[in-house]
């Protein structure tokens, strides 16, 4: 991507973000959001994240594992610490599998 | 249909307003240090993915979303499309809608020409200490500038210092950090954990991306199919628990 395709990108990204922050004080000011219109947009920003990293999850062994340790602790100790643990694992996990 | 608005923002705000910046700066700065490292992070990636300082710079700046500019960032490394890019960070910041809705309550007195401007620093922190804030007592405009304004900077200063950080290190997939963005998905995604119905959609969008992925031969549509199919298993999942006028606007 060129300098200015990627400016635009950028800027782009902006104003769609912020039209996400407008949007749930203004659409509740006009129309009330029913049980299921919530629900998708609840399962939304999840089931993304979920898209983006599974190819990436199931690239080998190790980003398998690695992956399955962070889920595991940044349920129980700070977010920073469970990131560490799984770059380590990764790190670790590919030298000794080759 | 215009929905009547109270004129008169809550009272004494000006006199207090200083006052209030302030408590709102105080309160926040425990939650910026906490996302110092994530900005740190998201620098060295950025510049790692073939960004200059001066683009993930400016992304902070105008974007100011952790987790859709590790979305960006991560696609930019990928060498994906504009088109993918800007569509992948609404998705994820979809979630916008729901922190602005709950907050809609607590910003009643407020005309929407005064909220756009203060609106665009709503973020996950500012959103979670505004909200409390608004339950205990009313929550005023300059509370909500010193939360997001501090936010801000140190959001913008952390990502500058990690371009720099990331400029020095090299070899990126030596330190594992080509891991790293996955590494802050999973505990986002861990986040956004409430009991295993909240799995589902998960699982759905996760099985459909990576069939995408593969049939795509490694394009980056895998999101968007996932995301989509998600929200329609959230919406079943509701449908199946909801009242029958569900989902018929007001």
């Amino acid at each position: 991507m060129n300098a200015p395709e990627t400016l635009a990108v950028i800027i782009c990204a902006g104003l769609v973000t912020y039209a996400t922050r407008l949007g749930g004080v203004w659409l509740v000011r006009r129309v009330r959001l029913g049980p299921r219109a919530t629900a998708a947009l609840e399962a939304v920003p999840g089931a993304t994240l979920a898209a983006i990293i599974a190819p990436g999850v199931i690239a080998g062994p190790a980003e398998a594992a690695a992956a399955a340790l962070t889920f595991a602790l940044a349920r129980r100790v700070p977010a920073v610490a469970a990131i560490a643990a799984g770059l380590i694992t990764v790190v670790v996990l590919r030298r000794w599998l080759g | 249909m215009t929905v009547d608005v109270r004129k008169s923002a809550p009272q004494g705000t000006k006199r207090r307003g200083r006052g209030e910046v302030l408590h709102g700066m105080v309160d926040i700065l425990p939650l910026t240090l906490g996302t110092l490292p994530f900005a740190l992070l998201l620098g060295s990636v950025g510049v790692g993915a073939g960004l200059s300082p001066a683009e993930v710079a400016l992304m902070s700046a105008v974007v100011f979303a952790g987790s859709s500019q590790f979305v960006a960032v991560g696609l930019w490394g990928t060498g994906a499309g504009g088109v993918v890019i800007v569509a992948s960070v609404m998705l994820v910041n979809l979630r916008h809608l729901l922190l602005g809705a709950a907050l809609a309550p607590y910003v009643h007195a407020y005309p929407m020409r005064r909220l756009a401007p203060a609106l665009f620093l709503l973020t996950d922190e500012v959103w979670a200490l505004a909200m409390r804030r608004g339950r205990g007592q009313a929550l005023t405009l300059a509370y909500w500038f010193g939360l997001g304004s501090t936010m801000y900077l140190g959001w913008l200063a952390g990502t500058v210092a990690g371009c720099q950080i990331g400029a020095r290190l090299g070899d990126t997939r030596a330190w594992g950090l080509d891991f790293a963005i996955t590494a802050v998905f999973v505990c986002l995604l861990a986040g956004f954990w409430h009991g295993r119905r909240a799995a589902l959609p998960w699982l759905a969008s996760a099985g459909v991306a990576v069939a995408v992925y593969r049939l795509g031969a490694g394009g980056t549509w895998h999101i968007l199919a996932g995301g989509l199919v998600g929200a329609a298993v959230g919406a079943l999942q509701a449908g199946g628990a909801a009242p029958a006028n569900g989902d018929s606007p007001r």
